[in-house]
């Protein structure tokens, strides 16, 4: 049977309107001219002057550090959260899901000002701290997500047959479930990480003096800073993104190859 | 689970309540505290530090009636009305394209699709300044074809705004409903398109009702972020392209009014309360397929 053409047109074409624009920003950042209108040649020149801005290592530090931090963090609450959410059925289940659900879906401007009226309400300090409270907020809600979708193709045979067997409690949970829930929970790590790095305006509400992350650098940049500079920082920052999607997609890999066979 | 009486049932209630304990008390914290915060300050006076003064008024919420708010409110709505519909109508016949790709195929396009999803924000929308600057590409194309004036702004409307918010959403939309239709059993389609349906009838009658799940998730995905939006408008917007969005972080960060911030922010929370309810509302009628 004919089937329409419109959904492969389509899919292209949204593939290109996709790429075109990040292709052209990487082009550019190769780009000896100042100007983004006329292309004097190959260059290295932006990658070199970028490696001598010490705000920006300096931003990109501090970013690393809260997202290592808060990853760390929401990597064990939101698991814990998963598992409690998946093993048992209650009322207050409900209540906890409903709590893990909502902070997915609000907007990141309420998630911001509501957090900076908090942290003003209690008289806290804004900083690295109040910026590492913010993200592992909303990272506990993805990596619970992430992890309660692997739970729900998980066996729960497994772990009765290792009770049978005899295994404690400890020994059940440490070498059966985490073993097998690691790849769902690496790849909800992997989120939670690449979701911090990359936050803007919470991070934007919640900061404080002297504790600059690399969006806020690069928002202070497109404001007011120099274009190819930002040109060569963003296409470092693609590759980096794109270590990060292939090594989530062979993390969470093994679903598929069960489909082939 | 069994009677409360049992002291297995017992154990297991107190187990429950361990692991429950430390994330629910995180983000009641962190999240539901400083949510009831916001809709608590919009009835405190500000002070002229920049603070939350004492006692209660109504004063701030009354001062909402500002003559600039309907027109910024109606941009928002509009603005992403808009943004969302595009995005479905786009998404829609992506998702199904990728779901009926061979394996392989399948694979890569889910890729593609990934990794702007994964991609920083603020880049994605600093390319496109890049690419709508007065002697960017895109100007420049225009100029050529006659399609524009030489001396036409690309930047600074609220269509560009509108365009850059379809860039960076589209994947929260195609995901979804790739997702849905990767599920969907395809047989039916043939079904009736050999029974004498149109293939436009099939889409609509028979793939469309079987990806209503992700369908839903795509619009709340879209729609939602749209409503808050506040860093595209920003960068690529003008002053007569601001959201309900520039406004908050207007109020906080530049007249440092926090009352009158968290008026507008406990307005904006029940404008995007009321999608989600309603679509927590059309869920709950197919309860049963899924879980809580």
């Amino acid at each position: 049977m004919k089937r329409s053409r419109i959904p492969l047109y389509t899919t292209w074409a949204v593939l290109i309107f996709f790429y075109l624009p990040i292709g052209v920003l990487i082009l550019h950042s190769f780009n000896a001219s100042r100007f983004s209108s006329s292309w004097e040649g190959f260059s290295w020149r932006w990658y070199i002057r970028l490696f001598a801005e010490r705000d920006i290592w300096f931003a990109l530090q501090n970013t690393v550090i809260v997202a290592l931090s808060s990853t760390i963090v929401s990597m064990v609450l939101g698991s814990i959260a998963a598992y409690a959410l998946h093993r048992y059925h209650t009322r207050l289940q409900r209540v906890h899901y409903t709590l893990i659900y909502t902070p997915l879906v609000v907007p990141d401007i309420l998630m911001g000002i509501s957090l900076l009226l908090f942290f003003v309400g209690i008289g806290m300090q804004l900083g690295l701290i109040t910026i590492f409270l913010a993200h592992t907020s909303f990272c506990v809600s993805y990596v619970a997500m992430v992890v309660l979708a692997r739970l729900q193709d998980f066996d729960d045979s497994i772990l009765e047959a290792a009770r049978d067997l005899g295994a404690t409690w400890w020994t059940t949970t440490w070498r059966v479930l985490l073993p097998l829930l690691a790849p769902g929970i690496a790849a909800g790590g992997l989120l939670a990480f690449t979701l911090s790095i990359d936050d803007f305006v919470i991070t934007f509400f919640v900061t404080g003096p002297g504790a600059t992350t690399l969006p806020i650098q690069i928002y202070s940049m497109i404001k007011h800073g120099s274009p190819p500079l930002i040109n060569a920082l963003s296409t470092l920052l693609l590759v980096v993104t794109f270590l990060i999607v292939w090594l989530v997609q062979h993390l969470t890999q093994e679903e598929h190859r069960h489909e082939v066979d | 689970m069994s009677s409360h009486d049992h002291p297995g049932a017992r154990r297991q209630t107190v187990a429950e309540w361990l692991l429950t304990a430390a994330p629910f008390t995180w983000l009641f914290i962190l999240f539901v505290i400083p949510t009831a915060l916001v809709f608590a300050i919009a009835f405190k006076p500000s002070d002229p530090w920049g603070g939350v003064g004492a006692g209660w008024t109504l004063e701030t919420v009354r001062s909402l009636r500002n003559p600039n708010y309907p027109a910024i409110i109606w941009r928002t709505l509009w603005i992403s009305a808009v943004t969302t519909v595009s995005c479905i109508a786009l998404a829609l016949p992506c998702g199904y394209y990728i779901a009926r790709a061979p394996y392989r195929w399948r694979r890569l396009l889910v890729l593609l699709t990934v990794i702007p999803f994964w991609t920083s924000f603020l880049i994605r929308i600093f390319a496109w300044k890049v690419l709508l600057h007065p002697d960017g590409y895109v100007k420049r194309a225009l100029v050529f074809l006659r399609l524009a004036d030489a001396d036409a702004i690309l930047l600074y409307h609220a269509g560009t705004v509108l365009l850059v918010m379809i860039y960076t959403l589209l994947p929260f939309a195609i995901l979804p409903i790739y997702a849905a239709a990767e599920r969907f059993d395809f047989r039916l389609v043939e079904a009736a398109r050999d029974l004498g349906a149109s293939r436009w009838r099939a889409f609509r009658q028979i793939f469309l009702p079987g990806i209503r799940r992700g369908l839903l998730t795509a619009v709340l995905m879209v729609l939602i972020p749209s409503l808050g939006m506040y860093i595209i408008p920003d960068i690529v917007g003008g002053t007569r392209s601001e959201m309900i969005g520039n406004k908050i972080a207007q109020r906080t960060f530049v007249d440092r009014n926090l009352p009158h911030a968290s008026a507008l922010s406990a307005s904006l929370t029940l404008a995007v309360m009321a999608p989600m309810l309603w679509v927590l509302y059309m869920q709950g009628r197919r309860r049963g397929e899924t879980r809580p």
